[in-house]
């Protein structure tokens, strides 16, 4: 350190223009990180605010109305719950099963390759595709209604389901293979080995996993757009084949009024009911994953 | 062992077979997935072609679907796109790079545990909050410096952009994490500074990893449909390349927001209008799709470099 700085007292000129370049470059790069988060944290500070004196119980309880005033939510929140609770049913089995597929049985071969590369294209898919896709299958082919609670809960679970697969892979391939080899040990079978050794230590990486991309599921829109679900429903919906709305669909269909009292009010009451169950959803996953973490 | 145990044996076996193909029929289900999307995009789109040739859909600069007299050229709706593409591109991948950078090279390890996960909330914000944000917060905010229309390119690609910089920053900083030691000891060893080591040796060797996080990341903005949706507009038009401004400044409308308006549209039964919506999704899917697949292979030529 000493020579270091010697020498640029020597070559001053040199030292000098490359240390205020290494100073200014590595604000500025601190700077680009922290931009984007500033400008998210302003513009959720600005949406609070205007969701002050909007949001309280009667926003909650009531259904929507074209009176701003007497606006609610229920009917989206309990479609969004509902979608949500068919999604986690059908994605959890599917999803662990096939990364169970991937980790334990399948051996390194083309097949796999391709599954794989498969798995990782299918999570690039723009979220609209994979509403055309329920359009034409759930909703054509199979006919289980236009904007239905099932046709929603299974296109979107098709959405989420190659993040599930790949969160239940990196749980899986994290438990240590010295304890597979300890059960094989014992006498007990592949099977044996997966259900009383390995899926026990996966369970809370596989469940925050699961958990999180729940959270990415209640906030998509674009796929509830395509299979038609209604924008705006007045009623809970009351089975599996009724129609259902969600909570970023009422928020799009708000958005477009044009009254401030919507754009500046209700939507934006919409905006953190939705924000703060995610943020519920989410703490629940992250509480999973620190539990986890200590019990190691 | 004796008899009895070996036919014990037999059933578990059998047992676990069965578990075997149930597992890999779950895993086989995501290449039926793709044989779905494939195919229900096919079907509709090849009985559109039908009554729209490809050529005109394909070199076609009118887009009408469904106001007289109707066109369906889909290149304004790709020129839209290119703009949002081209907008958050800007936005995100300058941001990005530099992001991984930091939290790569100039991050303490306390700093980078906290940073890390508030990056990632950017990519968990579901997109039709972004779309409103861009709609009655940017917009306002920008309008007061520029001449904006209440729907632009502008807004929305700056949305798209903050929404798509973790997905720069965070395979980036795999990459650069990937990079030995060795090469920025032998750099610091000839006298190099930080800002030098950055970005002489750590990014270029690197490099087929960031260049995979940009073409995910703006694949991930070429789908990218309620922030368009909402916030730049229902204005099918070319770009006009000699006027950056009326890019930006006006509105557009991407191939996904042109989904969108005719998914929302009452257009009951199966008019070219309803089949338009499929080959329009199959163009925007078979973009996206050539694009993640590029991504993927310049990845896997930094993973064989480094591991």
């Amino acid at each position: 350190m000493a020579a270091d700085t010697q020498e640029a007292s020597v070559d001053s000129g040199f030292g000098q223009i490359s240390r205020t370049k290494d100073v200014a470059f590595r604000l500025l790069a601190l700077a680009a990180t922290l931009i984007g988060i500033v400008s998210l944290a302003a513009l959720l500070l600005n949406v609070a605010v205007d969701a002050v004196g909007w949001l309280d119980w009667s926003f909650l309880t009531n259904p929507p109305h074209p009176n701003p005033n007497n606006a609610g939510f229920l009917p989206a929140i309990v479609g969004s719950i509902a979608i949500m609770i068919m999604i986690a049913l059908v994605t959890f089995p599917l999803g662990v099963g096939a990364a169970i597929y991937l980790e334990e049985y399948a051996s390194d071969g083309y097949l796999t390759r391709f599954i794989q590369l498969n798995i990782a294209n299918l999570a690039g898919v723009p979220s609209v595709v994979y509403g055309l896709l329920g359009l034409g299958l759930f909703v054509g082919l199979f006919n289980i209604g236009y904007g239905s609670v099932l046709a929603a809960a299974f296109t979107v679970a098709l959405l989420i389901l190659p993040i599930v697969i790949i969160s239940a892979q990196e749980a899986i391939r994290s438990v240590p293979d010295s304890q597979r080899q300890a059960s094989y040990g014992m006498g007990a079978t592949k099977w044996q080995t997966i259900r009383n050794v390995v899926l026990p230590r996966a369970m809370p990486g596989i469940m925050t996993g699961t958990i999180l991309a729940l959270g990415r599921a209640i906030g998509e829109t674009a796929p509830l757009i395509m299979i038609a679900a209604p924008t705006t429903v007045f009623g809970v919906p009351n089975s599996l084949l009724s129609k259902v709305s969600a909570m970023p669909l009422q928020i799009y269909n708000w958005a477009s009024y044009p009254q401030t009292e919507f754009q500046y009010g209700v939507v934006a009451a919409g905006v953190v009911t939705l924000l703060v169950i995610l943020l519920t959803i989410n703490s629940v996953a992250i509480i999973i994953r620190n539990r986890y973490q200590q019990r190691t | 062992m004796s008899q009895p145990d070996f036919s014990h044996d037999g059933i578990r076996t059998a047992r676990g077979t069965a578990f075997r193909y149930l597992f890999m029929l779950c895993a086989l289900l995501s290449i039926l997935t793709t044989v779905a999307i494939v195919a229900t995009l096919l079907i509709d789109a090849v009985d559109f072609f039908a009554t729209v040739s490809p050529i005109e859909f394909l070199t076609g600069t009118r887009w009408s679907p469904t106001n007289d007299p109707v066109a369906f050229g889909v290149l304004p709706l790709i020129s839209g796109t290119l703009i949002i593409t081209l907008g958050s591109a800007l936005v995100a991948l300058p941001i990005g790079l530099l992001t991984a950078i930091y939290l790569s090279e100039y991050a303490s390890e306390r700093r980078r545990a906290y940073l890390k996960p508030a990056l990632e909330v950017l990519a968990g914000v579901p997109t039709v909050v972004y779309g409103y944000f861009a709609l009655v917060y940017v917009t306002p905010a920008l309008d007061t410096i520029l001449p904006l229309s209440t729907f632009n390119a502008l807004s929305a690609s700056i949305m798209v952009g903050i929404m798509i910089i973790p997905m720069v920053s965070s395979i980036s900083e795999d990459a650069m994490s990937a990079v030995p030691d060795s090469l920025r000891q032998a750099s610091y060893g000839l006298g190099a500074t930080k800002f030098t080591v950055s970005t002489s040796v750590v990014v270029p060797a690197a490099l087929s990893g960031i260049i995979s996080s940009f073409i995910l990341a703006l694949s991930r903005a070429i789908g990218e449909t309620m922030i368009v949706a909402i916030a730049a507009g229902q204005t099918p038009r070319m770009v006009d390349l000699t006027d950056p401004a009326g890019m930006f400044l006006d509105s557009i409308q991407p191939m996904t927001s042109a989904m969108v308006q005719i998914g929302t549209g009452d257009i009951v039964g199966q008019g070219a209008a309803y089949k338009s919506l499929f080959a329009v999704g199959l163009t925007l899917f078979v973009i996206t799709f050539v694009m993640n697949l590029v991504s993927e292979l310049v990845a896997s030529r930094y993973r064989e470099v480094y591991r």
